[in-house]
Order: C-alpha cells, then structure tokens, then sequence
C-alpha cells in the first residue's frame, strides 16, 4: 500500500517537473517575444519600414537593412539550397553507406559546430578580400551559404531518408533509371521534410549577424548590385544598439526581426502540414 | 528432371568478385561477374525464356543462393515454395538484379534471359527490370493517384501522349482485374483501396511496362481468402500471355495455383516437378516433410 502511494507521488511529482520545464521553455520564448515587441512595436509604422534612416539610424527607418537582409539570405538559399539538396542526394541514393559517406556526414556535422564569427572571418579572408568580392552581397550570400549549408543537407538528407524503401524498389522494377527513381519516387515524398529544413535555414540566416557584419559590411544605401554593400537587420540592429545610436529604433528593428522570423517559421509548419496532408491520403 | 545437373560447359565459372563497399553507385563494382564462359554452351532452346546456371548469391558472405540450376519455359506458371530464409525471394531479386540495390552482395553463376547473360556486359538495367516485373509482398502504391501509380512506368519510358496513356492505364487495370472497381475514381489517391485492390493495382503497375515475365514474391501474403483467391485466378490470366514465377512459402497455394513446383530450402534448389507429381510422391524426403507440415 505505502508503495504503491510512494510510486504516485513521485508519478505526480515528475509530472510536475516536466511541466516545469515545459512552461520555462514556452515562458522563455514568450517573454522574449513580448518584452521586444513591447519595447519597439511602437515605432515600427509603414514609415519605418519603407524609408531610408538618416542621422546613422537615430531617425528615419530600416528601408535598405530590409532590401539587405533579403538580398543577402535570398542569395544564400538559392546557392545553398541546390548544393545542399543534391548533396543529401548523393549520400542517400548514391552511395551506400561508408567510409566516405561518415566521413561527409561528420564532415557536414562539423561544419553546423563551427561559430558563425569564424564563417564571418573565413568569408572576410576568402570572398571579400582574397576573391577580391569586397564587402557585397555577394560575399556576404556566400558565406552565410556555407553556414547554412549542414542544416539544409542533414534535413534534407533526413527527409530523404525517410521515403520508404519499397518506393524506390517499385521505382526500379518498373525499369527506371537512378534519376528517374530520385526525381519521380523519392523526391517528391521527401520534398515537405526539405522544404520546412530550407525555411528554417533561412530563418536563421535572416538572424545572422556575425557572419555578415564581415563580408556584406554595413553601407546603409540601396544596393544596385549583388556586387554592392549592404546592412541587414541584425547588423543594423547591432550598430544602433552597440553604438548607443538609437535604442528606441534599435528596438523597432528588433521588432520586425522577430515578427518576420515567427512568420517564416509559422510558414515552415504550414508548409510542412499540407505536404504531408498531401502525401497521405 | 536433372537439375542439379551441372553440364562440362559450367565446369569453369568463376568465383564472383567481391563487392566494393564506398563505390558510388550499385551498378558498378557492387556485382561480380564470372568470365570464363564457354561461348556457345548455352544456347537455349527456344521454348526457354530463363536459363539459371550455377546461381551464386551473396549477402556479404552469407551464400543465400547455393548454386541454383533451372530453366523456366515461355508461358510457364512455375511456383517456387519454400519457408522463411529458402532464398526464394534473392532468387527473384537476382533475377531482375533488383539485389545490386543491396550494399555488399554479389552474384556468380549465370542467368540467360532469351539466352542472353544479365549479368553479362553492356546489359541495360533498367531495360532488364522493365522486362521482368516484380510484384512485392507487401502491397504498395506510390503516393500518388491511382491513374498516376499505373502511368508511373510508362511515363519514365517517356510515353507522354494522354491518349495513350490513357489506353495502357485503362487495359493494364483491365488485365489485373481491378478497372471496374476504380475506372470512376482514377483520379483518387491510390491509398484509399483496399489492401486487395492495391495489390491488384501493382500487378497493373508492371502490366503497365509490357514485361515479359512478370514475378510475384508472396503477392497475398497480406490478403484476405476472398482477395487471395482474386489474385489467384488473376495468375491463370496472366500466365497466357506472361511467364509467370510465383513465389510462396504455402503449400496450399502453390497445390491450388498448379504449374510447376520448385521446392526451396536453405538456399538449394531441392526439386522441381509439376503440382500434381511433387504433392503426391516427393521424390526429396525433405519435400514431403515440408508439405504434410512437419516444419516450415
């Protein structure tokens, strides 16, 4: 009987921990959300968004760090998605597992590990200046491609891997190809799991600040080119705080970095929910 | 029947190469292929469709396949039986070389399809497959409509043309038996059949690629009586226009398909004899144990 009771409490009692936990975790991401929301909402008017800042940020908007943050993480997806797809495609159908196939996966692994300050630097010495790409678009798109690169292909390579076998092996009876059998069996399957992967790499390239502070710069004019410099939001948002420019503003640019964020994520789940209504039934 | 029988011309087969694990792709270095062949010796009759010689399969090292010999007529029902781990199903597999899929196996002895060796050089794969459908123990329909699911093989031999599209569809769901139940609701996704029907349906997937011998691995081993005996009728069919290889670990069924019987145990070929002569007097005292049940 005592033992019984005892079995309860601590039953009730892990309950209780996990939900702890659980509400910490909500209640972190909650707090954060409405204390910047709360802080910088209020400046965040159509005028903030569609106009150029003056006074260094101190007054006026966020216009050029938004054509910059798209142009930047724009370019980074459409390098890196192809490169990483086809890379999670070469491990799954391509090769069986191996030596060579641990050794990229570990490699790819490793390659999430490293600091985003390090793939800035990197991106400083190889694209901006060795390439000779100077502070650009286009160097700062590459870097953050590599950054972002082992999300896409570890997630795509999961999704990839999840297709069921027997889709393949009817692929292959039927006498298809190898491409014939990706293109037409597997990819379209696995295409929900690498899209959601491709949404959330862009929403963490969105965010990224270190990475491109080196290699994109921090020119607040509207890019004419890939080849020109620009700021994105994090790094706007960065300078103005850092610099003591506008707190006020600073907070405002937060703002729209957190709304637009919560949305791409949001769009990955919806994404992610009506491929997979689709594909089953 | 003879076999077992290994002809002078066999005598120099040679071992298979080893599979190269970490090779990009199954198609090179994954399959050993024998060289000495003497040119000539096996020229089959022209009622052979399948001549298998000396059939070696390997799972890494694990011989699944212990040098197999048959041949299998044109237009033949030939039932292969046997219980779990006989290597019906590696020998299905080596047959259309759906086994190059698998990491670290590797094949030696010779297949003749129409008197040409499969695992020969310059042998178009795909073309191969195409030749010799397979139906899975499982039924599986791909994740797509119905139409879609049966259009899938003739759509990657590149047939684009709807209307005839459409006409392969609506004959090859005819020839499984399955067009009346679902020539009004083609477009739905091919999920929603019943377990029967879907196994229906992938026999009107390989009908749909024009085979030549078609190869079912336990094709109602997930079905209810009423689907099985459907499918079961669907075979005599088939095996008009079709050679046609069974493969069930039941005796029953293969007693009630008729045709030939070959009986599989541990990876050997123990005989071969039509339905009525290997139920009544098994000449391998292994046969009969396994059709009056005392194990398998």
């Amino acid at each position: 009987m005592t033992r019984k009771r005892d079995e309860r409490a601590r039953d009730r009692a892990m309950t209780g921990v996990f939900m702890a936990a659980t509400v910490l975790t909500i209640g972190l991401l909650v707090y954060i959300v409405v204390y910047i929301l709360q802080k910088g909402l209020h400046v965040v008017t159509p005028a903030f968004l569609l106009e150029s800042p003056t006074e260094m940020g101190r007054a006026g908007g966020i216009y050029p760090a938004i054509i910059g943050t798209i142009a930047v993480t724009g370019l980074a997806i459409l390098i890196a998605a192809p490169v990483g797809v086809a890379t999670a495609v070469f491990l799954t159908e391509y090769t069986h597992e191996s030596a060579v196939s641990r050794l990229i996966r570990f490699g790819t692994e490793n390659l999430a590990g490293i600091p985003s300050i390090i793939f800035g630097l990197f991106g400083f010495l190889f694209f901006v200046i060795y390439l000779d790409l100077g502070w650009s678009i286009i160097s700062g798109a590459l870097t953050l491609a590599a950054m972002i690169l082992p999300t896409i292909v570890r997630t795509s390579e999961e999704a990839i891997r999840a297709v069921p076998t027997a889709y393949r092996e009817i692929s292959y009876a039927l006498g298809s190809t190898r491409w014939q059998t990706v293109t037409g069996a597997v990819l379209p399957s696995a295409v929900p799991g690498i899209v959601t992967g491709i949404i959330l790499a862009v929403g963490r390239g969105i965010g990224e600040t270190a990475a491109v502070i080196f290699t994109a710069g921090a020119s607040l004019g509207i890019p004419a080119s890939i080849f020109d410099p620009v700021r994105t939001l994090p790094v706007h948002f960065y300078i103005l705080a850092r610099e003591g420019i506008s707190m006020e503003n600073a907070y405002g640019t937060a703002a729209v970095l957190i709304v637009v964020i919560l949305l791409i994520n949001i769009g990955a789940y919806w994404a992610m929910n009506r491929f997979a209504a689709k594909s089953n039934v | 029947m003879g076999n077992k029988v290994i002809s002078p011309g066999e005598a120099g087969v040679a071992q298979a190469g080893q599979a190269q694990d970490g090779q990009p792709g199954f198609s090179r270095g994954m399959v050993g292929i024998s060289n000495a062949r003497g040119a000539g010796t096996n020229q089959a009759p022209p009622d052979i469709k399948v001549s298998i010689r000396e059939l070696r399969f390997y799972y890494g090292k694990l011989e699944a396949l212990k040098g197999i010999t048959m041949d299998i007529r044109k237009n033949e029902l030939l039932t292969i039986m046997g219980p779990s781990g006989s290597g019906k199903t590696t020998l299905l597999r080596s047959l259309n070389r759906l086994g190059d899929l698998i990491a670290g196996t590797s094949v030696s002895g010779q297949v003749l399809v129409d008197g040409k060796d499969i695992y020969g050089p310059g042998v178009d794969v795909a073309e191969l497959r195409r030749r010799i459908g397979m139906v899975f123990a499982l039924p599986v329909v791909l994740p797509m409509s119905i139409y879609d699911n049966v259009a899938y093989g003739p759509r990657k031999r590149g047939i684009k043309r709807r209307a005839l599209l459409d006409e392969i569809v609506e004959q090859a769901l005819r020839a499984a038996i399955l067009w009346d139940e679902v020539k009004d609701r083609l477009r739905d996704h091919a999920g929603r059949l019943s377990g029967g029907q879907q196994q229906r349906l992938s026999i009107a997937r390989v009908l749909a690629v024009q085979p030549e011998i078609i190869m079912l691995d336990e094709p109602t081993s997930g079905l209810d009586p009423i689907s099985t005996l459907r499918i079961e009728e669907l075979l005599h069919e088939l095996v008009e226009r079709y050679t046609v290889i069974l493969v069930t670990h039941n005796p029953l069924q293969a007693a009630r398909v008729g045709g030939d019987v070959a009986f599989f145990l541990l990876g050997e070929l123990v005989e071969r004899a039509p339905a009525g002569v290997i139920f009544t007097s098994p000449r391998d005292k292994r046969t009969e144990d396994y059709i009056t049940g005392k194990f398998g």
